[in-house]
């Protein structure tokens, strides 16, 4: 198990070695001076002069790279030159913000989808797999940004006349300005329970109600889809009739002997979902102002702030590395037959 | 291996058996006039099993005979109450200790799944759950109909896979399917169908998927533990060579129909079915010259005929003339030992295909 | 067919039913074809599919104006819009041009954008998936890496990084959208042909002397295009979404003259609580056809799957 893991970092390595050289010459193919795109308008010729001696522009190209690697392995991804501020250091501020929504939007697509898939492939041809199939093709025909100012009018702001009424959920932002919490992880669900403020906690989820639907529309289709055809081919699975001629109980046939084996491969889809889910809290965190890496890097490419990027892209490609390594060691866990060879 | 079945059937019989006791002239399960039949939308209807009578009587151990598509696995589906629940139709009756199986409630089926009759699948590779402890598929079926608690479960299950000849029953319980090989998969899948003495097994090709040398084996064990138990089998095969060793009645099944049926040894002396005989013949046997070419059946199981037109097997019968051509030919009784036969030119009594009793 | 010889007996052919569902004699793509026209969920998605390629392309002859007119902006006002009106059966936009005259013409636009950047998804991959999977050895494992490292950035964000460099021009965002498509296409493309590679037919071909070039192409090649074209037919769907997305960032096409779904749908976001009209209509247009080529899609690859063959 130990080495599996070991091999499993050890790949990873390559791969973001390969996105490093990418993002390095990617700031190279942008047009013009990389010092002045990387500035964007702001830039003066003293800044451009101070980029220059930071990045070493002026070396040769190779050079030029072994300094950009270096700071980043002592964890210096830059400046933001338009807010001067770090960017690795805005993204750990920031980050907290995206994994709440993120989870509360995985939790919404599982707690939803997984059922709705089940129940689908129980039975195939129904109304309700109707509805299924037609719920996870909206997901995917649905922009997401579209649906999140949809949900957002029509919940939250609250639409002309007798639909008015349906507006009961808090518009933008994390916690309601009223509520004085204490915030010790910047987790602020956790920080309401950590500080046994349950009112804040709570004023913490009811925000996250809207946002999370919106972003889990996108895992929810998948999830739907890949639960309802996984659990309509291991019905048909040798070993669910075996354990229907035990004489089981149907629930127990159910959870023990259908969705354990089904919800392998959902288990590996959810993974592979972090990159589109990241890339979706972007939109959807910027329709409902939350504070997390999202509307920073709405801002970001509003602005063509490259620096902040390129640290978010490598950012991303780790986080994605690492949500995969955990999956497979999850899936190795679930599925004896992994765990042996 | 036998003295230890041995003794861990003495302990299993301790336990008292809470079903009725079974009068041994009645049947134990009677099937009348079965019929399934597939239905898809938008096609003609398939009917893979077409009015199909036999009965067990407690103990007893019948086979049913047939190629791939004859209907038998079908059969033995519908008595399970295993039948996809949609696109089928099955009419007719399956009496078990007189209650009809196709009527039944769901949930009083369950309560005679594993219990009373339980099964034993073709392919062991694949009806074990593969993420699941070889014990907890052993000791659910225990735990479902017993009232047990985990622990004497799994004393219980241990003595299960000892019986049934798995070395290390202790340390095996613990294992996934991956970790067994074939046959002693076969044999888990044995432990659980037997796990609580059913009054009738019902055995699906059970040895087709292993190596020759382990399917002796297994069907030793088999008839060993079915007699121990007295538990009345049911034997599925299309290898006439098990029901020889096997079985004491025998149903040779041919596109949906029961063609022939008779107590084995009357079958093997006395084939009357021209399928039946043809089978017999292209089977290699140790006691006629080596000289002699074994006689396969002509064409393929898919050149059949609709027996509401004339003989199914007229087709690939060197004896088919005009009059197999008429409609829904009877089986009927023909010969010693309810032998019955459905065969308008049948092989003549005084055969010389096998005089080997 | 005919089993009995003819001495023995005149049983007429017509007892013997024909053996169900066989399929000898059709090819792959014929199966495909009879199986999707039973499909209702294809039908609908043609339907929609050639519907959409109609309108986008015969917009002017369809259109009641000329586009991005905005010879009534007078009647726009802060606080409201003009609804529909026999004039103008969709009411004006929030620029004063006519609604249904916008949104014919962003059919256009989605149609040139879907295709032009499929299409370069799709050349863009082959290209790679023929070097990794027709060559094999170094050029294989060199270009997946890069494959995988192209793939652990999500689409949208790859779409994202390649318009910045290129600017704001509608070709840029075809660029983008279309070469964040390639890794997808070329690891689809590999896997498909290495299926292949391992079939009996390129072990015969290989015994009997062809050489690899010419099983690459005329064997392997044909017989891994199905996965590669249902993948194409999903990205147009895709492709049409992004576009959205991007206008949304900021990334759109800057040209206010062409008409372009994505973008109207941004432009109405102010005016969504008084007039949710502006966006829900260019929003059922995006989703209906990226339904339609959702739908064929799903359904092709249905009809494609040897699985589903019965």
């Amino acid at each position: 198990m130990l080495r599996f893991v070991i091999r499993r970092i050890l790949l990873m390595v390559p791969v973001l070695f390969g996105l490093s050289v990418l993002l390095f010459l990617w700031v190279r193919a942008l047009p013009g001076d990389p010092a002045r795109a990387l500035l964007g308008e702001k830039a003066t010729p003293e800044s451009i002069a101070s980029v220059n001696a930071q990045y070493g522009f002026d070396k040769p190209l190779l050079q030029q790279y072994l300094i950009y690697t270096s700071r980043l392995l002592r964890g210096d991804f830059g400046n933001s030159p338009r807010t001067g501020e770090p960017v690795l250091g805005t993204f750990i501020q920031r980050f907290p913000a995206t994994v709440e929504l993120g989870v509360a939007a995985l939790i919404f697509a599982v707690v939803v989808g997984i059922p709705l898939g089940y129940l689908a492939a129980k039975r195939a041809g129904g109304w309700l797999d109707s509805f299924a199939v037609g719920t996870s093709l909206a997901g995917v025909v649905i922009p997401v940004f579209v649906l999140a100012y949809l949900l957002k009018v029509v919940f939250a702001v609250g639409l002309h006349g007798p639909l008015h009424v349906l507006a009961f959920l808090p518009s933008s932002g994390r916690q309601s300005a009223r509520i004085d919490a204490t915030h010790i992880t910047n987790f602020y669900v956790l920080d309401g329970l950590l500080t046994r403020e349950w009112d804040a906690s709570w004023d913490a989820v009811v925000h996250l109600i809207l946002p999370a639907i919106a972003l889990g529309s996108i895992p929810l289709a998948i999830i739907v889809r890949m639960t309802r055809a996984s659990v309509i081919d291991v019905l048909n699975e040798d070993y669910v009739r075996t354990a229907n001629s035990k004489g089981l109980a149907p629930g127990l046939i159910t959870r023990r002997h259908v969705l354990r084996n089904a919800l392998l491969p959902v288990v590996t889809v959810i993974g592979l979902q972090t990159g589109a889910l990241l890339a979706g809290a972007v939109l959807t965190e910027s329709v409902f102002a939350i504070n997390g890496i999202g509307s920073y890097l709405f801002t970001a490419i509003s602005n063509l702030d490259f620096a902040v990027l390129q640290g978010f892209i490598l950012f991303i490609a780790l986080i994605y590395a690492v949500v995969n390594l955990l999956v497979d060691l999850s899936y190795g866990v679930i599925d004896p037959r992994l765990r042996t060879r | 291996m036998s003295d230890q079945t041995i003794a861990a059937g003495e302990r299993a019989v301790t336990r008292s058996r809470t079903r009725p006791e079974a009068n041994r002239d009645e049947n134990l399960l009677e099937v009348e006039d079965l019929s399934v039949s597939f239905v898809r939308r938008g096609a003609q209807p398939v009917r893979a099993v077409d009015g199909v009578s036999f009965v067990v009587r407690p103990g007893q151990i019948v086979g049913i005979v047939g190629e791939s598509g004859s209907g038998k696995s079908v059969t033995s589906l519908a008595v399970m109450g295993l039948l996809p629940q949609r696109g089928v139709v099955a009419s007719g009756q399956i009496r078990y200790r007189g209650q009809d199986l196709l009527t039944l409630g769901a949930k009083k089926l369950s309560d005679l799944r594993g219990r009373e009759i339980a099964m034993v699948f073709q392919d062991p590779m694949s009806s074990l759950n593969p993420v699941i402890p070889i014990g907890t598929q052993v000791t659910e079926v225990l735990l479902r109909h017993f009232d047990v608690s985990r622990g004497e479960a799994r004393a219980e299950a241990e003595h299960l896979l000892r019986r049934v000849g798995i070395p290390d029953p202790g340390r095996r319980l613990k294992e996934y399917p991956h970790q067994l090989s074939g046959g002693m998969r076969q044999r888990a899948l044995i432990a659980i169908a037997l796990a609580c003495k059913p009054a009738l097994l019902i055995c699906d090709e059970p040895t087709t998927a292993l190596d020759v040398t382990i399917q002796a084996q297994v069907l030793e064990l088999l008839k060993e533990l079915v007699n121990d138990l007295d538990t009345a089998m049911v034997m599925i095969t299309h290898d006439l060579g098990v029901v020889a060793g096997l079985c004491d009645f025998v149903n040779v099944m041919y596109a949906g129909r029961v063609v022939e049926s008779a107590p084995r040894h009357e079958l093997f002396a006395h084939p009357r079915h021209r399928y039946t005989e043809g089978l017999l013949a292209s089977m290699p046997r140790l006691d006629h010259p080596r000289t002699e070419p074994l006689r396969p059946i002509r064409g393929t199981p898919r050149d059949i005929v609709s027996w509401t037109k004339a003989c199914a097997f007229a087709p690939r019968c060197d004896h088919a003339d005009e009059a197999c051509m008429s409609p829904d030919l009877e089986l009927v009784l023909d010969g010693p030992g309810e032998h019955r036969m459905r065969c308008v030119h049948p092989a003549p009594l005084a055969s010389d295909v096998a005089d080997d009793d | 067919m005919t089993i009995l010889d003819a001495e023995q007996g005149p049983i007429d052919e017509g007892l013997f039913d024909p053996p169900a569902g066989d399929e000898r004699g059709t090819s792959l793509w014929q199966g495909a074809f009879r199986r999707l026209r039973r499909n209702p969920s294809a039908i609908v998605g043609a339907v929609i599919v050639v519907a959409f390629v109609l309108v986008a392309i015969f917009a002017p002859v369809l259109a009641p104006y000329e586009p991005a007119g905005t010879q009534w902006i007078s009647q726009v006002t802060p606080s409201s819009v003009p609804g529909p009106s026999p004039g103008h059966l969709l009411g004006l936009d929030s620029f004063g041009s006519d609604m249904l005259t916008q949104l014919i013409y962003g059919a256009r636009q989605s149609l040139i954008i879907g295709v032009v950047s499929t299409t370069i998804g799709l050349l863009g991959g082959a290209v790679l998936g023929l070097i990794a999977g027709g060559l094999g050895g170094w050029w294989d494992t060199g270009v997946m890496r890069i494959v995988d490292i192209l793939l652990s950035i999500p689409s949208l964000l790859l779409a994202v990084s390649i318009a910045a460099v290129m600017g704001r021009n509608p070709f840029a965002i075809m660029i983008a959208i279309g070469a964040a498509q390639v890794p997808i296409f070329a690891r689809l493309l590999r896997g498909s042909m290495l299926g292949q590679r391992r079939q009996d037919y390129v072990l015969a071909a290989t015994s009997l002397g062809l050489r690899q070039r010419r099983i690459v192409m005329s064997h392997v090649l044909p017989n891994s295009l199905g996965p590669v074209i249902v993948q194409a037919t999903l990205v147009l769907a895709t492709a049409i979404i992004e576009v959205a997305a991007l206008s949304y960032l900021g990334l759109g096409s800057a040209d206010p003259a062409i008409a372009e779904w994505g973008r109207m749908l941004v432009k109405a976001q102010d005016r969504l609580q008084s007039d949710p009209r502006l966006a829900i209509l260019p929003g059922i247009c995006i989703a209906i056809t990226a339904l339609g080529f959702t739908l064929f899609g799903e359904a092709l690859r249905e009809a494609l799957d040897p699985k589903s063959r019965r």
